[in-house]
C-alpha cells in the first residue's frame, strides 16, 4: 500500500514496516526535496521499522545524505528503528561517519539566544575585567618609566629611534593634508559670519587660537590613534598569536619595557613636535582662505596672530599633544597584548584600540579645558 | 654526583581557564638528563601544562618545583635564575619577526651575559651552526622555511645553554625526514649538553624515538592516565585509550 509519495520517493507499508522506495537522481544541485510530508505520514503510520528500497536510485550526493540524515533523526525521535542494511555501501558509511559523534548542543554558542538581563551582565562583568586589566597595565607601565629613568628597562636604543621614525617623520604627510584642510575649513566658517559684521581680520584670531589650543593637538592625535595607535595594537596583536610575547616571557624580558616603552616614548617626543607642526600648517591653511577670500593679505594675517595668540596657547596645546600621545601608545599597546590568539582578535584589538583612544582623547581633553577654565589660563 | 632532587616535579596540578579545568591531580617528576614526553590526543592539555611549567600560566592549585623551589614561590632573583636555566621551543617558533635570526638569539645573551659584542657575534654563529643555520644570521623569520624557523627556535632555546628545554610539539608541521633530523638533534643535544628535554607532542614516531619516560593526559578523565616510558606503555598497558593512540600508525 502506497502512502506518501514523491517524484523521487514513495513511502509503502510492509508488514509491520514501512519502506521507502528512492528513485533517479538524488544532486543537492539540483534541491534537496522537502521531507516534511514525509515525517507527518510516518509518524501517523508509526512503523516498527523504516527499510528502504534502492533498486531504481541511480546517481546521489550531499543531496540524498541531507535528506537522510533528517530523515533518520526523527526516526530515532519517534523509536522507529531504521534498518540502513537495506542502503547501499557508500551511503551506509557516510551515515556512520556523520552519525558517530552526536552533535553537543550546549557546546554551541548561545550568545543570540541570551536574555537581555544576561547580555548586560555579561557586558558589565566584561567591562569590569577591561578596567582591572586596563588599571594593571597602566601600573606596570608606570614601574617600567621608572626603570627607564633609572636606565634599567630592558629595551633596545635601535628599537626607539625606529619608532620615533615611524610615529613622526613618516606621518608628516597625512598631518600636512589634514592640518592644512582644518585651518582652511575654520577660516571658511568664520568667515562666512565675521564677514556680516566687517570684522574679516578676525579670521586670524579664530584661526590662530582654535589650532594652538584645540585643533592641532586634538587632529594630530585622531590621526595618530587611526595610524599608529591601530598599528602598535595590530603588531602586538599578531606578536601573541604567533607566541612572541610569550618567548620575551619566557626569557625574563617584561613585554612592557621592551615593546611598550619604545613606543610610549616615542609617541610622548614626536605627538608635542607634530602639535607644533599642525599648529602651524592649519595657520597656514587659514592664511590662504584669508589671502583669496577675504582680501587680508600673509603680512596682516600673520602679525593679527602675532599680536592676539600669546605663547601660553601654544604651550597648552602641546601639553595637550604629549598627554594625547600617552593615551594613544597606552591604549594601542594595551588593546594588543590584551588580544586573543586568532586573526580576528588582531582586527578587534586594532579597532577597538582606535575607539578606546579617541574616547580617551576626548574625555582628556574635555578635563583639561576645565581645568585651564579653572585656572584662568 | 648524582643529584636525588627531581629536575622538575609537578605536585596535586590543577589547571584551568577560569571556572572550567582542564586538567587536574596531576603529579609526576623528570629527573636530570631525562627526555620526558608529554603525551595525549589534541585538546587534551598538552600545551597549557607546558604553559604551567615554564611559568607563563598560573595553577589554579598545586605546585610547580624546578630543582625543588617552588616556580610561584620563588623570589624575582630566584625566578630570573629558572627563567635564565630554561629555554623553550614554541610550537611555531615565535621568533621575534622583527630581529634577524642573529639578533633573536643576541638579545637573549645581552640581556643575561656580560659578553661583548664580538663574543656574542661568536657565540650566535656557533649557536646557528649546531642547527646547520650558520648562513643565515642575517635572514628575519619571514624569509626562511617553517623547518628552518624551528630550528632557529631551537638555536634560541639552546643559546644560553640551559639546563632544561622545554619543546611544544616540535615536529608538527614538519616532513617526515625534517622531522627525523629534529628528533636526532634533540638526542645529539642531550647527550652532548646532558640538558633535561621535556616535550609536548602527539607525533607517535617521535614519541618512540626519543622519550625516555612520559605522561598520557586524558580530556575525558581530565587527568594523567598512564605514564613511564613510551615503549613500556606501548608493550604493557591495558588502558584501550593508551593502546588505541599508541598503535594508531600502524
Amino acid at each position: 500500500m502506497t502512502v506518501s509519495t514523491s517524484k523521487k520517493y514513495r513511502l509503502v507499508a510492509v508488514d509491520s514496516g514501512a519502506c521507502l522506495q528512492l528513485s533517479g537522481n538524488w544532486l543537492f544541485s539540483s534541491g534537496i526535496p522537502d521531507n516534511s510530508a514525509l515525517l507527518q505520514e510516518l509518524v501517523s503510520l508509526q512503523p516498527n521499522t523504516l527499510s528502504f528500497d534502492c533498486q531504481q536510485l541511480k546517481n546521489w550526493d550531499t543531496g540524498l545524505m541531507t535528506f537522510l540524515t533528517g530523515l533518520i533523526t526523527s526516526c530515532h525521535q519517534h523509536k522507529i528503528e531504521v534498518i540502513k542494511e537495506s542502503l547501499p555501501d557508500g551511503i551506509q558509511t557516510l551515515l556512520r561517519l556523520s552519525f558517530a559523534v552526536t552533535e553537543r548542543r550546549s557546546q554551541r554558542r548561545t550568545v543570540l539566544g541570551q536574555p537581555v538581563l544576561t547580555k548586560i551582565g555579561n557586558v558589565t562583568i566584561e567591562m569590569h575585567r577591561n578596567w582591572s586589566d586596563m588599571l594593571a597595565f597602566i601600573g606596570d607601565v608606570f614601574f617600567a618609566l621608572l626603570n627607564f629613568m633609572r636606565r634599567r628597562a630592558q629595551f633596545r636604543l635601535s628599537d626607539l629611534f625606529f619608532q620615533i621614525e615611524a610615529a613622526g617623520p613618516s606621518a608628516l604627510f597625512i598631518v600636512t593634508l589634514i592640518s592644512v584642510l582644518v585651518g582652511m575649513i575654520l577660516a571658511f566658517v568664520g568667515a562666512v559670519q565675521l564677514r556680516l559684521f566687517g570684522a574679516e581680520i578676525f579670521i586670524a584670531n579664530l584661526v590662530g587660537l582654535g589650532m594652538a589650543r584645540e585643533m592641532g593637538a586634538m587632529m594630530t592625535a585622531i590621526i595618530m590613534a587611526g595610524r599608529t595607535g591601530a598599528a602598535y595594537a595590530a603588531l602586538l596583536g599578531t606578536m601573541q598569536v604567533n607566541e612572541e610575547i610569550d618567548a620575551l616571557k619566557t626569557i625574563a624580558v617584561s613585554p612592557i619595557e621592551f615593546l611598550v616603552l619604545p613606543r610610549l616614548i616615542a609617541l610622548l617626543i614626536t605627538m608635542p613636535l607634530l602639535c607644533i607642526y599642525a599648529d602651524f600648517m592649519g595657520i597656514i591653511g587659514g592664511g590662504i582662505v584669508s589671502a583669496t577670500m577675504l582680501d587680508i593679505s600673509f603680512f596682516q594675517y600673520f602679525q593679527q596672530i602675532q599680536g592676539f595668540v600669546g605663547l601660553s596657547h601654544f604651550v597648552i596645546g602641546i601639553i595637550k599633544a604629549a598627554i594625547f600621545g600617552l593615551l594613544i601608545a597606552t591604549a594601542g599597546c594595551f588593546r594588543g597584548l590584551q588580544c586573543g590568539r586568532s586573526a580576528s582578535a588582531v582586527g578587534f584589538a586594532a579597532t577597538s584600540a582606535v575607539v578606546t583612544s579617541i574616547v580617551l582623547i576626548i574625555v582628556a581633553d574635555a578635563i583639561i579645558t576645565v581645568l585651564c577654565q579653572v585656572l584662568g589660563v | 654526583m648524582i643529584n636525588s632532587t627531581p629536575h622538575l616535579e609537578v605536585r596535586q596540578l590543577t589547571m584551568a581557564y577560569g571556572e572550567s579545568i582542564i586538567q587536574t591531580q596531576l603529579n609526576f617528576s623528570v629527573q636530570h638528563g631525562e627526555i620526558f614526553v608529554i603525551m595525549g590526543g589534541s585538546g587534551c592539555g598538552k600545551s597549557t601544562l607546558l604553559r604551567h611549567l615554564i611559568g607563563l600560566m598560573e595553577p589554579a592549585e598545586g605546585k610547580i618545583l624546578v630543582n625543588g623551589i617552588d616556580l610561584w614561590q620563588a623570589s624575582l632573583e630566584e625566578r630570573n635564575l629558572l627563567t635564565r636555566n630554561s629555554g623553550v621551543l614554541f610550537q611555531g617558533g615565535a621568533l621575534w619577526s622583527s630581529m634577524t635570526l642573529g639578533e633573536n638569539i643576541e638579545l637573549l645573551l645581552t640581556e643575561h651575559t656580560k659578553l661583548n659584542k664580538k663574543q656574542i657575534q661568536e657565540v650566535i654563529s656557533y649557536k646557528l651552526s649546531l642547527v646547520g643555520l650558520s648562513r643565515y644570521t642575517d635572514y628575519y623569520p619571514s624569509e626562511i622555511s617553517g623547518g628552518m624557523r624551528k630550528r632557529a627556535g631551537l638555536a634560541r632555546a639552546m643559546a644560553l645553554d640551559p639546563d632544561i628545554l622545554f619543546f611544544d610539539e616540535p615536529s608538527a608541521g614538519l616532513d617526515p625526514i625534517s622531522s627525523r633530523d629534529l628528533d636526532d638533534l634533540i638526542l645529539e643535544l642531550r647527550d652532548s649538553l646532558g640538558a633535561t628535554i621535556v616535550i609536548v607532542s602527539h607525533e607517535l614516531a617521535s614519541i618512540f624515538a626519543v622519550g625516555d619516560n612520559s605522561i598520557f593526559l586524558d580530556p575525558t578523565e581530565k587527568t594523567i592516565i598512564a605514564s613511564g616510558s613510551p615503549k613500556h606503555l606501548l608493550e604493557s598497558s591495558t588502558d584501550p585509550r593508551v593502546i588505541q593512540f599508541l598503535t594508531r600508525m600502524n
